[in-house]
């Protein structure tokens, strides 16, 4: 067994220097306990950031600022999450349970691995994720969850968390930390498509630090919309995040983006740039379904999804322009 | 470093891999703490942290360092029994009872939560101030917790009656 140490944080620039080769940083740990127990991660040291930027924060264009410390039950219970974006405080109260979303921190959710069966069968499945060059068993087999968009030859797993769909909605960056000093990152580029190398999940460097996600002012309405197998406590099948500004019958700003369909929160741009500037009405958010999912693949077990992505678009959007409730 | 438990301090424990469930059932030998998943699916581990629920079984101990735990141990005893425990069993809430102190646990924390306005899943007005204590809601934040043995109504009877506020209790009964 390999000796573990653990240390928390002071700050972030401690944090930073603690996380030398073989660390891991430790949020809530309901996804790096589960995959240490799995023996998936096998960390030397963790450093602890769940006591770190803690906070939600009105900045001063009148966005917010969400320290990534900040559990996830506080985020969606926060005044102004609830009102001015709803489709947040819905995705994230649409994922996992009470206990865990009081666990989980903003970080360890945008960052917490795939669901993917394969990539959690360690000792009986080949998976290029674990095991670079291993192979994917999941390509052949059953793949009823796995991605219709944006995966490669090498990987077909889905990003699982809610949360980060709503933000990739929502134009959010993503602030990091390292060494070397400080950055910004669009959160639609945080997570890396497979391609030849899905072991690499994301553009983070080796022990840099999320420390926070910034969000621009919201557009007037913004909802979220789950399909999962069960009505509650279940991963999604797909999730549409969708947010609209309206104007004299048209559209006049519109943002989407998918969840469950995609390696990494899949941001809708082509069904936006049908809808920008156009009609409300359905035969416009079929075209702009349409527009999205004309380069989805399905696999043996997962074309359903195409069919279903498109309705909860339609719906989403239908929700959006319909007379406030 | 100690982790106070039910009111008593007690030493953390030195490998940072033992989960706080197995801190509280192997090294305090509070077995009310049940193990049902170890991987955060079921609920039965659930506990209050500082009066949050959480699931111990996938907290590391040390994380819990200088934090105060409540364990169905700390709720209520054979001889004091909480007024949940009582309605569990006046409701049928349980049948074999080993997702029972998970599930107590978890509808105390989850009361705090409606009071404190956190809402869920299934709220209709994100914005409304006070939030409805109704069967649906109690059914849908009470979804981190399996029964196996198919309790849920005799569950969400019990809850509803005992920690529903007052005027929102008498419209159930008038019912
Ligand atoms: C049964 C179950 C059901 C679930 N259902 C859903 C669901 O329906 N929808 C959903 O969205 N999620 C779901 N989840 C996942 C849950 O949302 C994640 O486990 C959680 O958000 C991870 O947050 P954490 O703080 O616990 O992360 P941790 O487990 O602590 O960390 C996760 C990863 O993030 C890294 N990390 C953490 N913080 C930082 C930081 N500040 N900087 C850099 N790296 C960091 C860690 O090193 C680790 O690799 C479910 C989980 C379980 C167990
Ligand atoms: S034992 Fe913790 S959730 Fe099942
Ligand atoms: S009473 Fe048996 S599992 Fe709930």
């Amino acid at each position: 067994m390999t000796p573990l140490r653990y240390a928390r944080a002071v700050d972030a620039q401690d944090a930073v220097l603690q996380a030398t080769t073989g660390a891991t940083y430790l949020g809530g740990g309901t996804n790096l306990v589960d995959l240490m127990r799995e023996t998936i991660e096998r960390p030397e040291k963790l450093v602890d950031v769940s006591g770190l930027a803690v906070g939600v924060e009105e900045t001063e264009n009148g966005g917010l600022m969400i320290g990534a410390g900040t559990r996830n039950t506080a985020i969606a219970a926060h005044p102004l999450v609830r009102q001015r974006y709803p489709v947040l405080a819905r995705a994230i109260l649409a994922g996992a349970s009470a206990q865990i979303r009081n666990m989980a921190t903003a970080g360890g959710n945008l960052l917490q691995r795939t669901r993917c069966a394969y990539f959690y069968d360690e000792s009986g499945s080949r998976c290029n994720k674990r095991q670079p060059g291993q192979g994917c068993d999941a390509l052949g087999g059953f793949n009823r969850n796995h991605a219709i968009l944006g995966a490669s030859d090498a990987c077909v797993a889905v990003h699982p968390s809610d949360m980060a769909v709503a933000l990739a909605s929502l134009d959010a960056v993503v602030h990091t930390r390292t060494s070397k000093g400080e950055r910004q990152i669009a959160l639609t580029e945080l997570h890396r498509l497979p391609g030849d190398h899905p072991d690499i999940e994301t553009v983070l460097e080796p022990g840099e630090l999320v420390t926070g996600i910034s969000l621009p002012p919201a557009l007037p309405r913004s909802t979220y919309r789950k399909v999962r197998d069960r009505s509650s406590y279940a991963f999604a099948l797909v999730s549409v995040a969708g947010a609209i500004d309206l104007a004299d019958g048209h559209i006049r700003d519109v943002r989407l983006a998918l969840g469950g369909v995609a390696p990494r929160p899949w941001r809708a741009y082509r069904a936006e740039d049908v809808l920008r500037g156009g009609p409300i009405g359905k035969v416009a958010f079929a075209a702009a379904a349409d527009a999205e999912l004309s380069h989805a693949q399905a696999l043996r077990d997962n074309g359903f999804k195409i069919e279903l992505a498109r309705r909860t678009i339609v719906a989403v959007l239908d929700e959006l322009t319909g007379d406030p409730a | 470093m100690s982790i106070v438990v039910n009111g008593m301090p007690a030493e953390v424990p030195g490998d940072p891999r033992v989960s706080l469930l197995d801190f509280l059932r192997e090294q305090l030998h509070l077995h009310g703490t049940k193990k049902g998943c170890d991987q955060g699916a079921c609920g039965a581990c659930t506990v209050l942290a500082d009066g949050e629920r959480i699931l111990s079984c996938l907290a590391l101990a040390v994380q819990y360092d200088g934090r105060s735990i409540t364990t169905i141990e700390g709720v209520g005893s054979a001889t004091d029994l909480h007024p949940l425990q009582q309605a569990f069993i006046d409701h049928d809430g349980f049948q074999c009872g080993y997702c029972t102190p998970g599930q107590i646990c978890s509808a105390i924390g989850m009361a705090d939560e409606i009071r404190r306005g956190v809402p869920s899943h299934v709220t209709d007005d994100l914005d409304a101030a006070d939030m409805p204590f109704s069967h649906e809601e109690l059914r849908e934040r009470m979804s981190g917790n399996l029964c196996r043995c198919g309790a849920h109504n005799g569950i969400i009877d019990a809850i509803a009656t005992t920690l529903a506020p007052l005027p929102e209790r008498a419209t159930e009964a008038a019912e």
